[in-house]
């Protein structure tokens, strides 16, 4: 109906729902390199919160014991807290830019889905973080004296986890985008969220750690990670939208 | 001929305890531009937003077409370009790639207009320059073309002439004049006059109450 009647006003105006407008996945994949091409020209903010991790995993055999059995108990929830702090760190670039720039609003008046496009960028967030988290996770974990067995283990539950706190992270990104220096707010709203995640990715990585099948916790790391899928673009982009009116 | 027409009644606006837009009555159809005039705080900028549907109004409605622009906002913005006060650019990418991604979510874009409409606003020469190194007036010039690229038949804009040079009004006046002659219709709030020659110009002034 639209098009018909765009086409009898003998314009050239390109009306929804016409061969001019690029699919969901198009749209998506567009986003996707955008924000990967827009991380390497500013590729300090992608390094600090690896070099936060790595600092923090390391500072631990200087503080606690240079000994490796009594690190190794303690490696688990090392890996995890560190891992948590550095996914933090990275949460604040993850729509501060667009929001300063004016970009959030041409999205929010693309008219795409905007669930769709905060859906693409928390994916481009987590692929930029989260993943080098992960892969580096095993390496912290040699480091403190995991056994090479236990290191699939870790970096599967380090791997699913990421996913879950970047998509509680969009959340909490999208909610305080209005408020100046948001930094600690963000953190108070995101960490309690972040506690199952922390629980059941230490626990995987601690059986893991001991030999043990960490099957259990880690099915409930990735039921959390759907959950969150599921809920947390839907819910950052309702944020945005009330931060930007 | 068109039958784009928006129309808004009785549209108030609060912002906290200040009532930003008493009462705001305007239509446009195809061919017309609305040039919004009023001291600063008046409300241009807040009844643009709220056209857009980014704010909403606590008393009045939005018509596109004749329909209530909240039934179906995603397909009001799908006909819909606005410009804000700021050029919606990455400092970070080169104005090529700005217009690439910002139009390329809403519509497939082909090389060749990309071009098009670089040499349109007269951008040929530093369009593969980062953003962050162009002047006010060049961003601007690269928004204007990223605005043509659009190819919707509602314009909203916010100072499109600022930072601009002599030059570079005329060119926003002949834009808008094209637009208007393709059956589009606009709404700008100006501080200066804009410099159109089409017949469609309408006023409306926003006063301080």
């Amino acid at each position: 109906m639209n098009n018909l009647m765009a086409g009898e006003a003998g314009t050239s105006f390109v009306s929804a729902g016409t061969s001019g407008t690029p699919s969901v996945f198009a749209v998506a994949r567009l986003m996707l390199v955008r924000d990967l091409r827009l991380a390497f020209r500013k590729a300090s903010q992608l390094v600090q919160p690896l070099a936060f991790f790595a600092l923090i995993t390391t500072l631990f055999p200087l503080a606690v014991t240079p000994e490796l059995t009594q690190l190794r108990r303690i490696a688990p929830g090392v890996v995890w807290a560190a891992a948590l702090l550095s996914s933090l760190l990275a949460l604040e670039f993850l729509f501060r830019d667009d929001a300063q720039d004016g970009t959030l609003e041409q999205f929010a008046l693309s008219g795409r889905s905007l669930t769709g496009l905060l859906a693409a960028k928390t994916a481009a967030h987590w692929l930029l973080t989260g993943l080098p988290l992960a892969l580096m996770a095993p390496l912290a974990g040699v480091a403190l004296g995991v056994q090479g067995a236990a290191l699939p283990g870790i970096l599967a539950s380090v791997t699913v986890g990421t996913v879950t706190l970047s998509l509680i992270g969009a959340v909490g990104a999208a909610l305080t985008l209005g408020v100046r220096r948001s930094g600690a707010l963000l953190s108070l709203l995101t960490l309690p969220l972040s506690i199952p995640v922390l629980i059941f990715g230490a626990r995987a990585t601690q059986l893991a750690i001991r030999g043990q099948p960490y099957g259990a916790p880690l099915t409930l790391l990735a039921a959390l990670a759907v959950f969150g899928i599921t809920v947390s673009p839907l819910a950052a982009a309702a944020a945005v939208r009330i931060n930007l009116e | 001929m068109s039958d784009f027409t928006l129309k808004g009644e009785n549209v108030h606006l609060w912002r906290g305890e200040r009532h930003v837009l008493h009462g705001v009555h305007f239509s446009v159809t195809g061919g017309q531009c609305l040039q919004l005039t009023g001291p600063n705080g008046a409300g241009k900028t807040s009844l643009l937003r709220t056209v857009c549907g980014l704010a909403y109004p606590e008393e009045g409605h939005i018509f596109w077409r004749g329909e209530d622009v909240r039934v179906d906002l995603p397909a009001f913005h799908a006909q819909l370009a606005y410009l804000g006060h700021e050029p919606p650019l990455k400092m970070e990418l080169t104005a090529r790639e700005n217009l690439h991604y910002w139009v390329g979510v809403r519509r497939r874009l082909t090389g060749r207009e990309l071009d098009g409409a670089i040499e349109r606003v007269g951008a040929e020469r530093w369009a593969d320059r980062p953003v962050r190194t162009l002047s006010a007036g060049q961003k601007r010039r690269v928004a204007l073309a990223g605005l043509t690229l659009m190819s919707v038949p509602l314009w909203l804009l916010d100072e499109p002439t600022t930072n601009l040079d002599a030059e570079g009004q005329r060119l926003v006046g002949r834009l808008i004049d094209e637009h208007l002659g393709q059956g589009g219709l606009a709404m700008a709030a100006v501080h200066h006059e804009l410099i159109i020659s089409s017949q469609g110009l309408r006023r409306l002034e926003l006063r301080l109450e």
